[in-house]
């Protein structure tokens, strides 16, 4: 059986994905690849039917993401026979940036903003969703659904779009652009429960299974693959974790965990006393630091 | 409360999820704290996580106004100009459960320059928490709110005194904020008004009723809204859906997809696509999970015809349109939201449900004081200003009266060069002409509101000025002296009768207070 607040956050997200379609030119859905992301395309899947989405997948890679992701992106498009565009920052890459070379903060911006923003403007695209949420955090809970951003891609908070009722001005210069988040109202909570109730595939990350890790400043941090360099008295031990965000694995941080199943990974979640964000490092920059990326064009 | 955090009660077995939802917002004056009643909320149904408190702790150090205490405003105040000016600019919305129901609400700024943010969340709400300090009783910013929530439909309303603690929670405080407050919105068309008394920063009468107020019999706030069903948004009961996007993946298919704005829809139902007036009927109807046999008010569907007639997003399916019309002309109220002042005869873009026109501002017939609720001459309306103003569109657009159908009956105006959204509206009734909706309609409340006040001299001068300002709308001599008289006379007598009923009047937990007069 449905939940009734969930077919209401269901509707309000096929509501959002339709005003799209029919009014900007080129939309693209922004794909990372996570729990968010797997929702936002069921949904967009939804909306369209029988017809498939009018538009793209765009997928801003840093080629830091878990190996697992990135097979399970290509699988996904391909089954549901969706356009998907891989973009990378070239010039990041020959620039030698990387989370642990550069630091999570350069590397964020160089791989992950400035990679969107290139591509953004390499395609046109005049309207990007993402599958960003108001209850991940505070700068986010005042973000627009339809959230204007300049020519530069900034977007500026002090000077949004009143959005009253279901209506949406969907108007803009040229150059400007829309980052659109259909799932503004819904929590963490519900998106699992979605995936739950709609059998919904998500990354294997997110279950718990022995993973190799290393302890580093109290996180958890999966060594995925051979560029992950050892630091003195660290020690890859394989340990019970999951994942309850996926983003760059070196500034992922894992939780120990049994949970192997969607009810156990609910269950698990209900009962937890700490966010989903507080495994992100980029995050840990003080409380302003997110609407700062934002400002810049983080999504 | 101290810096140090009361231990929660982890739940050892998650509770199962909330089946329903309800959407609410809150407002009122700057520092009334409504902040600190939201974040509290959040804290009392365990919806704020270890690392968020942590980082709460560190920010009540940092930029808390509570001394030692948490700051729970800070849990909310997202923008960092708001964390350094201490008070709420834009709208924020929150989510929050219990095992009984999920909540999404919306906290709006108190200040008046941020108004527009203060309707936005009005507008996609249920219940509105309208929050009053004990220690200053109405004031405008009261006024103001309950005037923009009744004009975006909201009719259930928790009336929430908070502060008690610094009044000794008195019960005399309470309930005198309560009688002079269901006398203040009795035209206002409010369905339900309950009122509680609260302390949000101490935590009395939020989750559990307060051993501090033994005199309150009724339900704590959480209670309240677990438990609280409101009036349905739209009084239609019949179907109608904008078409949002029209979904033509091949010859075989053509479906007609939108979100339904009223009413129910089954296979094989006669409708007719407005404003054409072509009749058809309902071949198939393709939900969120396929084929449906029926759809209801809410949902987000695919709708496909057995005859092949010609129909584009902004157009209207319905079953029985009698209130829908397709107009060119109409009357509105208008609520201002940019910088750039309204002028009569403008152009503006109108989005209205899905159809879009240019709509003139063909006359701008008064502006509302919106602590008076009184209507008043007006050459152009600024930022934050609500006006009756009729509008001249390009085309016709499908549209219903505000009341009947909260989709169709409500709109916004984009301004053209700088493509801001300009305005919010909503529908008023065609049939009466914009002068008498400008008299009658303000009449009751504002004898009502003015007469709370004590009289002296300044209620002559009113009911002189009130006379002039009937005479400049309806251009009515007689009438306006009519009006301006009964205004004078009854001021002395209305005074008398509501002292005499707020003496009476007991802290009822909860009262209809419907009245058809609206405003």
């Amino acid at each position: 059986m449905s939940l009734e607040h969930l077919l209401k956050l269901e509707a309000e997200s096929i509501h959002i994905f339709r005003e799209v379609a029919a009014t900007c030119e080129r939309p693209v859905i922004l794909y990372s690849i996570g729990k968010d992301s797997a929702v936002l395309l069921h949904l967009a899947m939804k909306a369209f039917y029988p017809a498939n989405p009018p538009f793209p997948l765009l997928h801003v890679d840093t080629t830091w993401k878990f190996r697992e992701m990135i097979a399970f992106r290509d699988q996904r498009a391909k089954e549901l026979g969706l356009d998907l565009i891989v973009h990378i920052n070239q010039e990041g890459v020959r620039a030698g940036i990387g989370p642990i070379a550069s630091g999570s903060r350069l590397h964020t911006d160089v791989m992950k903003t400035q990679g969107l923003k290139q591509a953004l403007d390499l395609y046109k695209f005049d309207a990007a969703f993402g599958g960003a949420r108001r209850d991940e955090e505070k700068s986010r809970a005042k973000e627009r659904v339809f959230s204007l951003r300049s020519a530069e891609h900034r977007w500026d908070p002090k000077n949004q779009r009143p959005e009253p009722w279901r209506l949406y001005n969907t108007r803009k210069m040229p150059g400007e652009s829309f980052r659109v988040f259909p799932l503004s109202n819904w929590t963490e909570a519900d998106v699992w429960d979605y995936i739950l109730q709609e059998n919904i595939p998500v990354v294997p990350l997110y279950f718990a299974a022995p993973r190799p890790v290393v302890e580093r400043d109290g996180a958890l941090i999966m060594r995925d693959d051979e560029r992950l360099p050892l630091k003195p008295g660290e020690e890859v031990r394989t340990r019970m974790v999951r994942f309850r965000t996926l983003g760059c694995y070196p500034l992922t941080g894992a939780v120990e965990s049994t949970a192997s199943t969607l009810p156990e990974i609910i269950a698990e979640m209900r009962a937890s006393r700490s966010s989903e964000r507080q495994g992100r490092m980029i995050d840990h920059d003080g409380s302003g630091s997110m609407e700062a990326k934002k400002q810049e064009g983080y999504f | 409360m101290h810096g140090v955090l009361p231990p929660q009660t982890p739940d050892p077995a998650p509770a199962p999820r909330a089946q329903s939802l309800l959407r609410f917002f809150t407002c009122g004056s700057v520092d009334d704290g409504k902040s600190t009643l939201i974040g509290r909320m959040l804290y009392d149904t365990n919806s704020v996580f270890e690392d968020q408190l942590e980082a709460l702790e560190r920010d009540s150090k940092k930029f808390g106004t509570q001394g030692a205490n948490l700051d729970f405003a800070l849990l909310l105040d997202g923008l960092s100009a708001e964390r350094e000016q201490g008070i709420t600019i834009d709208v924020a919305y929150r989510y929050f459960g219990s095992n009984k129901r999920a909540f999404i609400v919306a906290d709006t700024p108190g200040h008046e320059q941020y108004t527009r943010n203060m309707a936005t969340g009005a507008s996609t709400a249920e219940l509105a928490i309208i929050l009053i300090d004990a220690r200053k009783g109405i004031l405008p910013q009261t006024r103001r709110h309950s005037f923009i929530v009744s004009m975006l439909g909201v009719r259930d309303i928790v009336l929430a005194v908070n502060k008690m603690d610094l009044v000794n929670f008195d019960e005399t405080v309470f309930n005198d904020i309560v009688a002079s407050y269901r006398t203040l919105t009795a035209g206002l068309g409010f369905a339900h008004v309950v009122a509680i008394p609260l302390s949000a920063r101490d935590g009395d009468n939020i989750a559990t009723t307060s051993a501090r107020t033994p005199w309150y019999r009724g339900p704590s706030l959480l209670a309240h809204l677990e438990t609280v069903e409101p009036v349905a948004a739209s009084e239609e009961r019949a179907f109608a859906m904008p078409v949002q996007w029209v979904n033509r993946p091949d010859l075989d298919f053509r479906g007609y997809a939108g979100t339904i704005a009223t009413g129910e829809i089954r296979r094989g139902d006669e409708i007719v696509a407005l404003p054409g007036a072509r009749r058809s009927k309902v071949a198939r109807i393709i939900g969120p999970d396929g084929e449906r046999a029926r759809a209801l008010a809410g949902e987000a569907v695919t709708i496909t015809l057995t005859d092949e007639i010609d129909i584009s997003r902004g157009d209207v399916l319905a079953t029985t349109p009698h209130h829908l019309k397709p107009r060119r002309n109409m009357e509105a109220r208008l609520l201002w939201m940019i910088d750039a002042p309204l002028a009569p005869g403008r152009d503006y873009i109108i989005q209205l449900a899905t159809g879009t026109a240019n709509a003139r501002i063909a006359a701008l017939h008064h502006q509302i004081d919106v602590e008076s609720f009184q209507p008043r001459p007006a050459q152009v309306l600024t930022m934050n200003q609500i006006g009756f103003v009729s509008l001249a569109c390009d085309k016709a657009l499908v549209m219903a009266d505000y009341r009947q159908d909260r989709d169709l009956g409500a709109f916004i105006l984009i301004d053209r060069l700088t493509n801001q959204t300009a305005a919010l509206g909503v529908i008023e009734p065609a049939v009466a002409a914009p002068a008498e909706l400008a008299i009658a309609p303000a009449m009751a409340p504002s004898l009502w509101d003015r007469i709370g006040a004590q009289m002296d001299g300044a209620d002559a001068l009113l009911s002189v000025a009130l006379t002039l300002v009937v005479y400049g709308l309806s251009g009515s001599a007689p009438a306006a002296l009519v009006v301006g008289g009964v205004d004078l006379i009854l001021r002395p007598i209305v005074a008398m009768l509501r002292a005499e009923s707020r003496a009476r009047r007991p802290a009822a937990p909860d009262e209809n207070n419907e009245s058809g007069a609206g405003i």
